[in-house]
């Protein structure tokens, strides 16, 4: 009877508890309400830990609070001596013991899900047959994180899309000092480290939705302006969205005259740096999917007007302390305006964050993306590898012409 | 003999006094007067800190200084204010705990003390001289390595200077303990607070080597061209974190574990009992200690060394919760069935038991390195250590201080002011720093410049503010309470708390030789013993007679200064080599000076004794 009072009283607790703290915060950012399976499950190791601490503190609140009211000295007692009690070894006994048992409750998940954190491999389905992987690799630089999708011939930057049905598994390093990668809603954070020493880790996102990243090692003077996002969008929308990434090039030519004109504003003076289409990580951010972004460099609203403050000041009050300020161009009002007509149509396809949050679902088992024969997998690996390199020469090249033509402008100046 | 001579004496006569003093009750009071300077520029730089993140999207201070801000906050307030508080507090009380006239080594004292105080001084010259440390407390490879300027410089070589200090001061009280004890003081009648100081004094042996070695690598790095940590050139950026970390944990310890000896000597004189199981506080404060070393990962529990590395020093770190929790309950029973009384350095003691239950949960939360993905680097973490060093540390420090000032001063600080201080700072904390925790949760990463509006972050931040300026008024009525009460410098007698220890034998404050004839030690809580069974004066354990004590000497200072130039010649270089040249020579001729000039001290001749009498001093 008694047992099974105090089973009923912790479920109670427990589920007050959950309910308090999932009030906390808004849902794309807080890890009191966790919409992916790593941060669900850390919210039940922190609801545990959190009702085995209260027990602890009740208990020495209890104590603490009888004591203080009971044995305040009162008027008319100041020649009262106390009785000298040097200790009590039954009592001292009990408060060893008894925290022994209830930290051995919370190591035993702790030492579980740390091990599930870092497992890796391959995830099953219900028959036993092992799940294709996506891996991606993750590059954080001083104050923006690059993607590269492995085997899938996508690369971005600020922005990473990933399926809700099954994990995507990260493969994490940093360009230059450390950074960590931290998306509170779906997962715990990992540190970025530089050196050979890449670290991975998994996300599964459960619900679609656009969710907020965070830096969450100090790395310079913009360490709080590193912000990303993880737009979960359902499996279908996000075959279509890799389909719709791996057609770009940075030759696709815009309608209108301006952005024309923008283009080859572009080509001339920020290609060096940056990229479109798929291409191996660069000096500043990819801008494939540039005009889908939620944020402005992670963290400013979308519009032309931050645009072209950015240009213009190459963001030097807006991020500072980033690199871009060391860029040589130098752009009048209407070529910086040309360009954000471009930039402004890098709009890859129909997938965009809104997919997210529109709540349509599409299924698929994304087999689209990992073809299964191996002859025909060999095949387009090849010819893709044969692509990537052609365009990975042209883009070297352009980018050595634009350094040239840059620094002729500059001895020029 | 100088020093009676020097009471009357001008402010010049004073000045030199304490620049040459070798007494541990004077340089008490240098660590004490330099610990709440840099205690105040810390909160002053929290203030910044904390009106910067008043509102989303603020621009009252710049990034790169909002960075250089929460650097020195950090630095000032761990390694500046903090410990040498601490010292402060050791130095006054340590010797008269275990009835010795000094030290064992009075010269190191004071050097100790020129050392960390060049040290701090110079890390703080930075904010002249084109920008301070602006990496973090921990000043991460390899952002400390590219963080241009001479910052991290400053960083390094003042830290090297002051760490220096710390670690001979901590040399010191080890080898007092051990020779000084007086008749009859075995270790196992030692007041909690003589044991918590001599333990955190082994702690700084063994810790701070490891933080000299990361500095010098550091060092070596940024000024000649080393490559320890540059991982473009093979270095290892995670070398230095664990570097910090060997350090970096002991060094909590090291600050925690003094106040809870402070504690330990506030609650049984307030309850009029002795302290309910001593020796398992003892067997605690040494197992917190060894375990202490032994969990410096569960700060890199992100950094991924892997799930085996991870889950052994979570369990590890879940361990020290266990002694903890022993003290805790220790102090709750010495409480039960005594006779409480509610003085300020009580209410300290009581606002401390709560608060540092709190920082346990949250540290036991934190072990749990799964979990720890979440909380590690966010406002989560923040909170946490704030409950325990301000919970614990700073409130054991103003516990102390009121406790003890008497003993220092032979004043009492105005008990009402002292009521009101700490209401206001207790409600302050609470306020800025409860509610950081859940800022950490809702997804705020520390050292964050700027939050962003519609992240729900404004609310928490706002209430963290106002309780900040909360905290800021409480100190200042402390201080306008030392202010007030040395003005008027009412005397009071030896033993104002009814105390128990030994230091409360003797007059407030305590002649220059602390004691005139070695007191005879009966038992745990001497004077209490003596007050219960005798006449209430301590019985001398040997016969009047003479006195050897050391001279004053301006050594200390001197070699102390000569690091302190010697360290600008290093960090600008080129011409400036020269100052390095004068800085070192100066070192090592007054180095060379203490080796070849005996120095022996002078003895107070036991006739000399008769002519100050009624001093209040024992025996």
């Amino acid at each position: 009877m008694k047992g099974w009072m105090s089973r009923f009283k912790a479920v109670f607790a427990l589920a007050v508890l959950a309910l308090i703290l999932s009030g906390c915060g808004e849902p794309f950012l807080s890890a009191l309400q966790p919409r992916g399976d790593g941060a669900e499950q850390i919210f039940q190791l922190m609801v545990l830990s959190v009702v085995i601490m209260l027990f602890v503190f009740v208990v020495v609140m209890i104590i603490y609070v009888f004591v203080v009211i009971k044995f305040r000295r009162k008027k008319g007692q100041e020649d009262f001596i106390p009785k000298q009690t040097e200790g009590n070894h039954a009592l001292e006994t009990l408060w060893t013991v008894i925290p022994i048992i209830l930290l051995l409750i919370l190591a035993v998940p702790t030492v579980q899900y740390s091990f599930e954190f870092a497992d890796v491999s391959p995830e099953t389905t219900a028959e036993g047959d092992e799940l294709d992987q996506i891996w991606i690799d993750v590059t954080g630089k001083q104050y923006w994180w690059h993607f590269e999708y492995q085997d899938l011939e996508v690369s971005t930057s600020q922005e990473i899309y990933i399926p809700t049905d099954r994990k995507v598994y990260l493969s994490m390093i940093s360009d230059d000092v450390i950074h960590s990668f931290w998306v509170p809603s779906i997962q715990g954070k990992m540190d970025v480290n530089p050196t050979g020493n890449r670290n991975e880790m998994h996300l599964h996102a459960q619900e679609e939705g656009v969710y907020w990243g965070k830096c969450a090692e100090l790395c310079g003077p913009s360490h709080s302006l590193m912000d990303f996002k993880v737009i979960a969008v359902s499996p279908g929308e996000f075959e279509q969205w890799v389909e719709e990434m791996q057609e770009v090039s940075e030759e696709d030519v815009p309608e209108s005259e301006t952005a024309q004109d923008g283009q080859e504003l572009f080509a001339d003076n920020c290609l060096a740096c940056h990229a479109v289409g798929s291409s191996p990580n660069k000096v500043g951010p990819n801008l494939t999917s540039f005009a889908d972004r939620v944020n402005l460099a992670g963290v400013f609203e979308m519009n032309e007007e931050n645009l072209f403050e950015w240009i213009d000041t190459k963001g030097e009050d807006m991020k500072p302390g980033n690199l871009m300020v060391d860029a040589p161009y130098d752009l009048n009002e209407e070529e910086i305006n040309n360009i954000i007509e471009y930039l402004m149509t890098l709009s890859p396809g129909e997938i965009n964050p809104d997919s997210a949050e529109n709540g349509v679902y599409q299924d698929s088992d994304l087999s689209g993306l990992f073809p299964e024969e191996e002859e025909e997998g060999e095949d387009s690996e090849e010819e893709e590898d044969g692509d990537s390199e052609d365009n990975g020469d042209e883009e070297e090249q352009e980018s050595e012409e634009d350094s040239e033509e840059d620094s002729e402008e500059n001895s020029d100046e | 003999m100088s020093t009676t001579a020097n009471n009357k004496a001008g402010f010049g006569s004073a000045l030199w006094d304490y620049l040459t003093t070798v007494d541990h009750k004077k340089i008490a009071i240098l660590y004490l007067v330099a610990g709440m300077f840099f205690f105040i520029l810390g909160g002053l730089q929290a203030m910044l800190i904390r009106i910067q993140l008043i509102s989303p999207d603020n621009e009252f201070i710049s990034a790169q200084f909002y960075n250089e801000v929460l650097t020195m906050h950090g630095t000032t307030m761990i390694f500046l204010a903090a410990m040498p508080l601490l010292f402060a507090l050791m130095n006054a009380v340590l010797p008269l705990q275990i009835g010795a006239r000094d030290v064992a080594f009075p010269f190191i004292n004071a050097l100790g003390f020129w050392l960390f105080f060049f040290g701090g001084i110079f890390l703080n010259v930075s904010w002249f001289t084109g920008g301070a440390p602006d990496v973090g407390w921990t000043a991460y490879a390899p952002l400390s390595l590219f963080s241009e300027g001479h910052g991290v410089d400053y960083y390094a070589i003042g830290l090297q200077i002051s760490g220096i200090g710390t670690l001979i001061g901590g040399i010191n009280f080890i080898v007092t303990v051990v020779n000084m004890r007086a008749p009859g003081m075995t270790y196992m009648r030692m007041p909690l607070f003589t044991w918590t100081a001599f333990i955190a004094s082994v702690l700084i042996l063994f810790a701070f080597p490891a933080l000299t070695v990361g500095l010098f690598l550091l060092t070596f790095d940024r000024l000649f061209g080393a490559h320890f940590f540059n991982p473009d050139m093979g270095g290892n950026v995670i070398i230095w974190e664990h570097l910090f970390w060997i350090f970096g944990h002991p060094e909590v310890y090291i600050l925690i574990l003094p106040a809870f000896g402070v504690f330990s000597e506030v609650i049984p004189t307030f309850a009029k009992k002795r302290l309910f199981g001593y020796s398992s506080m003892v067997f605690a404060t040494v197992l917190i200690a060894f375990l202490g070393f032994m969990v410096w990962a569960h700060h890199m529990f992100t950094v991924g060394l892997g799930p085996i590395a991870n889950s052994i020093f979570a369990v590890a770190t879940m361990a020290i919760a266990v002694p903890t929790g022993i003290k805790i309950f220790n102090w709750l029973f010495t409480l039960w069935g005594g006779s409480i009384r509610m003085t300020s350095p009580m209410v300290f003691a009581l606002g401390f038991i709560p608060t540092f239950t709190i920082g346990g949960m949250t540290g036991v939360m934190l072990a749990s390195s799964a979990a720890d993905y979440q909380y590690h680097d966010s406002y989560f973490v923040v909170a946490h250590f704030h409950y325990v060093i301000v919970g614990g540390v700073v409130l054991g420090i103003f516990a102390g201080l009121i406790y003890w000032w008497p003993k220092m001063f032979g004043t009492m600080l105005n008990e009402k002011l002292n009521h009101w201080f700490f209401w206001l700072f207790f409600f302050g904390f609470h306020l800025t720093f409860f509610f950081q925790h859940f800022l950490g949760l809702m997804g705020m990463p520390r050292r964050y410049w700027k939050f962003l509006p519609d992240q729900g972050l404004d609310l928490f931040n706002l209430i963290s503010t106002i309780g900040a300026f909360f905290m800021a008024i409480g100190t200042i009525v402390f201080l306008y309470n030392v202010v007030v009460t040395q003005m008027k410098n009412v005397k009071v007698g030896p033993d104002p708390w009814d105390a128990r220890t030994l230091e409360w034998a003797i007059a407030s404050p305590p002649p220059f030789y602390n004691f005139k004839q070695l007191p005879l030690v009966r038992g745990l809580d001497p004077l209490w013993i003596e007050k219960m069974e005798n006449n209430g004066r301590m019985q001398p354990a040997e016969p009047l007679g003479d006195v050897h004590m050391p001279n004053n000497s301006f050594v200390p200072f001197v070699m102390s200064l000569g690091l302190f130039i010697a360290g600008f010649g290093v960090m600008y270089q080129g011409g400036m080599w020269i100052l390095a040249g004068i800085g070192f020579a100066i070192t090592a001729g007054s180095l060379l000076y203490r080796s070849i000039k005996d120095d022996l001290g002078y003895h107070i001749h036991k006739e000399d004794f008769d002519k100050e009498e009624g001093d209040g001093s024992n025996g």
